[in-house]
């Protein structure tokens, strides 16, 4: 008899699949299937393995004769003691990060005076304790050792003392006049004691000019309000309170989010306790397979060019618009339409429309007017005065005044214009006008090699500064190291230019709140801003408005065009080019191509066949003139005739992470328009190596796929709310769980027993856990050509597995680390016992037990087990290795390594009762977050003791669609999944026979 | 004639013997040398400065907690800062050669660097306080320092030393008040008071891996 049981006519028995080639089942994936670790030792650092042999023969020897000393080592205290100074313990500290004008507060954890961790600030209402993978990674940048250390005067190391010099001869010796030479670049200002400190530059220089420029900005959405209300405004969405969500292009749960507060809210509706609860439903249209695309009920795809006249259809058809419906196109895509008028129409007040920052003021303010018909306005539409925002045309602007000579001096403070500004503008060109550029950035970048003087620019986790969020909230930005590599900050150069009253950051923070308020609080008050992270009661106000639609003067409609676009987004890896040289980042997969190290020209499959190009082939891309070279990549649910290339990459001046990653795609963005027409687009004929995570550790059985009825597993599972509610348990019904042992069971049922529940309905595939964990477990990155071998590291995987039509799927993001199970395959094959069980059910992993054998790995059905190749800690410099966790082990070559539920964190707190005498209790429900957990912002992790069942996850285990993945191989995980539910249009439900 | 003769056949089995009993006795050797009884115990390097524990903690009954003040807080029993031993030594013997190092320290703000004698491997998660707090006094691990002028290692601290303790704690465990007093001699079993003690505080130490790895 076989213990696999797969029940085929299961509730959502649909085949699901995460690359093109496996649908396919071509020979390539069948070979990924069968080998976990594909090619073998011969791959050694290509020393043949005769030779490696006799290399670690010998090593062996030096070994023996090594291991009779003793090596010595130091303990070093301080000479002076630090008040409440413990050596080996944790501290945290609020702070604030800043990307792209989006402040989200957080809470760094140091060990020793060493940033080591980044958490959400709880009390921060962008974050309420979660983040994402930017914040993160953001730590890695401070140790980098390619980051700018010194000053640089024309390209020469120099000193600060001699910038100081120049300075003073520049900036006070009045041979700036009224500064009508002087233009400062920025990026987005949301530091209210940087304002404060411009406006005395101004003050000082009337005649200067300051620009804020950001590659990625939310001009777009500021201008929509201008064009409806007559006024900017900064529109703040209520998922919270909305049933029905429209995005227009808005990848508003994933890169377009700025803060984790989108996702956060947007789960609280998502989140499914019970089958009767309501869920919201979410429609997306656009070009680009985004996370927020996955998490959809219905998905429309289209050019992101014709996203214009989707708004507008549907304008008219809410009575906004007289125009004629300009839509008709395809039948599919019009019938969607009319039945989310009428789900738009029953749930007005309850409802969302939202455009994305790469569509035009039109449709954003498309958009607008359609919140106000729905009267949404004042309930889940709200709005606030906006923060300062970059407008494209003051850039334009200042180039054309650099051109025309009229610039003396430009200061670029910490951005990079002349790697991404757009091409139409040659920028560098215009940049060598000035007699004096002054670059104060964080890497020896492409606007450093072309300035007079290069400062190097501290981190946000080295220097004194604030920040304003969306919301209007403040935070300290209180740094947690003395600047690594000797850099000021924006904020303090700009105080020396303008000869500010304060010139060091922390006074010019302290005494620009200080001076504010009452001197009998000044004191208490800022401590309290440093101890909570946020200024209480600097949230703005919210601004009441409302707009008379016959007034509203529109733009035309931009005519639909047959031509193929061009789309710019920033890239989940490297944004907007900051984070090229970040390797966490960059060995993430991105969420949904799975591509890691690089970039590639998405397209459809019928654009592929058309262009008669396949992956990894190069596409020559002519936009306005100027080409690209570009790798190719087939993405199911492209839309045709649409090309999405994700910025950043490419970059020429970067440090030894970056290099040779990617394509520029700031080379054909013409202008600053994120969406832009290619003239010609052909096929180079050259090819390119794209590494993609995608086919990694698939769970497929391949027994099962050569059957003569091929069956896949049910590995992620789902149904409509409806059959939910009809069928609870449809979801552990799928396959028969043996749940027999020749040993008979180990008892688990006293003490703390740890488990976790994983809610596929809930995640959105963000990537934060896996830069969490990275970053919490010192998870050693590889780079690309040991992830193009299957040696990826992480712990925590992203499974995104496609289902349905092959042009235009659904998506579902599966996250998967060690399962934890109670009869683990990989504890009864290990031949030195180095994976063991705890009586607290965890899946031990000893280190310094392991020889490396990989059987444990092998027989592993989840393929959740890492083995260390190479040493690849051991490469690491000094200054990289302060990024490390002390309280976890670095794993060396030949060690198989796994996920342990953060067991430093769980022995932490099990060591914290000790010490306050709570021996032989329970631990509390969320006295331990795991690493995953803490960073999600949709709160899908949910991590506890399944022994207490008040604990959240016995809660969430007790769901009806709670379900133990793999069951049917009896291995009894303690993770277990909450399967996914979807929400269709009951009228768009397509009923089968 | 043959190439070998039989002659060969007994030189080749003597030579295999011969090879036989130097590898085991290699393996033999190896095995007992670089065990922390024979390698670790007795350790006992030549401090910068010639701190006696025996006159300090001995002698002058000055608590160990004094110095090594984090020991029931956190994982290390911190090393003081050289400002602690100037609280005492700005006034007692503010001349001596042998504090020159200290006070040098103080002067400058650079650390004295003591040599570590007590060095578990770095994938070995000791906390201190966890035992402390439990009551495992300090002359369980560290020996008689009250009775050292220089320290040195008494106990082998590899993990089977660690586990035996682990797996049977009564006769280590005595009330916490009297953790430091290293010259502790109870009029009964002390493994009894110990057992009475694991019973009221329900001590239950962690023999499973990740107990001490992570």
């Amino acid at each position: 008899m076989s213990l696999v049981q797969i029940e085929t006519k299961a509730l959502t028995g649909r085949k699901y699949w995460r690359s093109l080639n496996e649908l396919s089942g071509t020979p390539a994936f069948r070979e990924w299937m069968v080998n976990e670790f594909p090619g073998g030792a011969e791959l050694l650092d290509g020393a043949s393995r005769r030779n490696v042999l006799k290399l670690m023969a010998a090593s062996f020897g030096l070994a023996g004769l090594a291991a009779c000393r003793r090596p010595e080592g130091k303990i070093v205290p301080l000479s002076r003691g630090v008040e409440d100074l413990i050596p080996g313990k944790s501290y945290y500290y609020n702070t604030v990060f800043t990307q792209g004008g989006s402040a989200v507060g957080l809470t760094v954890e140091a060990h020793d005076g060493r940033p080591t961790k980044i958490e959400g600030n709880r009390n921060h209402p962008q974050s309420l304790g979660a983040s994402n993978g930017y914040a993160q990674a953001s730590v890695l940048n401070i140790y980098d050792p390619d980051r700018s250390a010194e000053v640089l005067k024309g390209g020469q190391v120099s000193s600060w003392a001699e910038w100081d010099q120049f300075a003073s001869q520049k900036f006070t010796a009045g041979s700036l006049g009224r500064g009508a030479g002087l233009r400062i670049v920025s990026e987005s200002v949301v530091s209210p004691s940087l304002s404060e400190v411009r406006k005395s530059l101004l003050a000082k220089y009337p005649e200067a000019k300051w620009v804020e420029y950001e590659p990625f900005s939310n001009e777009n959405a500021i201008a929509g309000t201008r064009l409806v209300f007559g006024q900017p405004l900064q529109a703040h969405y209520h998922y919270d309170k909305a049933d029905v969500v429209l995005s227009l292009d808005a990848d508003f749960l994933g890169i377009d989010s700025g803060s984790p507060l989108s996702t956060k809210k947007f789960s609280k509706k998502r989140r499914s306790a019970k089958p009767e609860d309501e869920i919201n439903r979410l429609y997306v249209v656009e070009s680009q397979f985004s996370v927020t695309g996955a998490m959809a009920d219905h998905r429309i795809r289209s050019k992101a060019s014709d996203i214009d006249s989707f708004a507008s259809a549907l304008a008219r058809e809410l009575g906004i618009l007289s125009e004629l419906n300009v839509l008709g196109s395809a039948d599919k895509v019009q019938k969607i339409l009319m039945a989310l008028v009428r789900d738009l129409k029953k749930n007005a007040g309850k409802s969302v429309v939202i455009a994305g920052p790469r569509q035009s003021a039109r449709v954003h303010a498309l958009a607008l007017m359609i919140n106000q018909a729905l009267g949404n306005i004042g309930t889940t539409v709200t709005f606030t005065q906006p923060l300062a925002s970059p407008e494209a045309k003051a850039f334009a602007d200042l180039v054309g005044e650099l051109n025309a000579g009229s610039v003396d001096t430009l200061v670029v403070l910490g951005s990079n214009p002349v790697f991404t500004a757009p091409v139409s503008l040659k920028f560098s060109d215009a940049l060598k006008r000035a007699k004096t550029v002054v670059h104060l950035g964080a890497e020896k970048d492409e606007t450093a090699v072309l300035s007079s003087w290069h400062l190097p620019l501290a981190s946000y986790l080295e220097s004194w500064g604030d920040a304003r969020s969306v919301d209007g909230t403040v935070s300290i930005q209180q740094p947690l190291i003395l600047p690594l590599n000797n850099g000021r900050s924006a904020l303090e150069l700009t105080a020396q230019i303008a000869g500010y009253k304060d010139q060091k950051g922390y006074e010019i923070v302290r005494n620009y709140w200080t001076s504010q308020w009452p001197a009998a609080e000044q004191e208490a008050r800022f401590r309290k801003a440093l101890h909570d992270g946020v200024l209480a009661g600097t949230a703005f106000a919210e601004v009441k408005v409302s707009a008379d639609p016959k007034r509203v003067a529109l733009p035309a409609a931009t005519a639909k065009s047959t031509q193929v676009e061009v789309v710019f987004v920033p890239s989940w890896s490297v944004y907007d080019g900051r984070y090229t040289n970040n390797a966490w980042l960059q060995e993430a997969p991105d969420p949904m191509t799975k591509l890691v190290w690089d970039n590639a020209a998405l397209i459809s499959k019928a654009t592929a066949d058309k262009l008669k190009v396949v992956d990894g082939q190069i596409l020559k891309i002519t936009v306005g003139g100027q080409s690209l070279e570009i790798a190719a990549m087939v993405q199911p649910g492209q839309a045709d005739d649409s090309i999405t290339i994700a910025a950043g990459f490419g970059r020429k001046q970067i440090g030894r992470v970056g290099q040779g990653t990617g394509f520029n795609a700031f080379e054909i963005r013409v202008s600053g328009d994120a969406i832009q027409f290619a003239s010609d687009v052909s096929n180079t004929g050259k090819t390119y190596q794209l590494v993609t995570t995608q086919e990694f550790h698939s769970m497929t059985e391949p027994k099962l796929m050569d059957a003569i009825e091929p069956k896949t597993r049910p590995i992620v599972r789902e149904a409509t709310v409806e059959e939910y509610r009809h069928h609870p348990d449809f979801a552990p019904h799928m396959v028969h769980a043996p749940d027999d042992s020749i040993y008979g069971w180990f008892d688990y049922s006293e003490g703390n027993q740890w488990g976790m529940t994983i809610d596929l309905n809930s995640c959105i595939g963000c990537n934060a856990c896996i830069i969490a964990c990275q970053s919490e477990n010192n998870v050693p990155v590889i780079g690309k050509e040991e992830v193009s071998y299957g040696r990826s590291m992480h712990w925590i995987r992203l499974d995104r597995y496609y289902t349905g039509d092959a042009e235009d799927p659904q998506a579902v993001i599966q996250p998967l680390s060690c399962q934890q199970c109670e009869a683990a395959p990989c504890e009864s094959v290990c031949p030195v016992a180095a994976t063991t069980h705890t009586p607290e059910g965890l899946n031990d992993m000893t280190y310094n037990r392991c020889v490396g054998t990989r059987y444990c790995a092998n027989n592993c059905p989840y393929k959740v087990r890492r083995f260390n190749f190479l040493n690849y800690h051991k490469e690491m410099v000094d200054i990289e290795k302060m990024v490390s966790n002390p309280n976890v082990s670095v794993r060396m070559r030949g060690v198989m390594e796994k996920c342990t539920y953060c067991v430093q964190r769980i022995q932490e707190a099990k060591i914290k009762a000790k010490v306050e005498g709570r021996r032989g209790e329970l631990l509390k429900d969320g006295d331990i977050t795991t690493a995953c957990q803490q960073v999600c912002a949709a709160d899908a992790i949910v991590f506890g003791n399944i022994n207490d069942p008040e604990s959240r996850v016995s809660q969430e285990k007790k769901q009806p669609r709670n379900y133990a993945l793999l069951a049917e191989v009896n291995t009894r995980p303690r993770t277990t999944y909450l399967a996914k539910l979807r929400n269709p249009n009951p009228e768009l439900v397509e009923h089968h026979g | 004639m043959p190439i070998f003769s039989k002659k060969h056949d007994l030189i080749a089995r003597a030579l295999a013997a011969f090879v036989a009993v130097g590898a085991l006795s290699g393996i033999a050797a190896y095995t007992y040398f670089s065990h922390p009884k024979v390698i670790d115990v007795g350790y006992q390097p030549k401090q910068p400065v010639p701190y006696s524990h025996k006159l300090h903690a001995g002698d002058l009954g000055m608590d160990c907690r004094y110095c090594h003040n984090t020991v029931e807080k956190a994982a290390f029993a911190a090393i003081p800062p050289t400002e602690t031993c100037m609280n005492c030594h700005a006034q007692v013997k503010p001349e001596s050669p042998y504090l020159q190092p200290v006070r040098d320290s103080y002067a400058t703000g650079k650390p004295v660097e003591w040599l570590k004698i007590h060095q578990l491997p770095d994938y070995v998660f000791f906390n201190h306080s966890a035992h402390v707090t439990a009551g495992v006094s300090c002359v369980s691990c560290h020996g008689r320092v009250d009775q050292m002028i220089e320290v040195k290692q008494v106990e082998p601290l590899s993990m089977g030393w660690c586990l035996e303790c682990h797996r049977n704690p009564a006769a280590n465990i005595r009330p916490a008040e009297l953790v430091t007093n290293l010259a502790w001699q109870p009029d009964r079993d002390p493994a009894e008071i110990g057992r009475e003690i694991i019973a009221q505080k329900k001590i239950a130490p962690p023999v499973n891996c990740s107990g001490c790895h992570r």
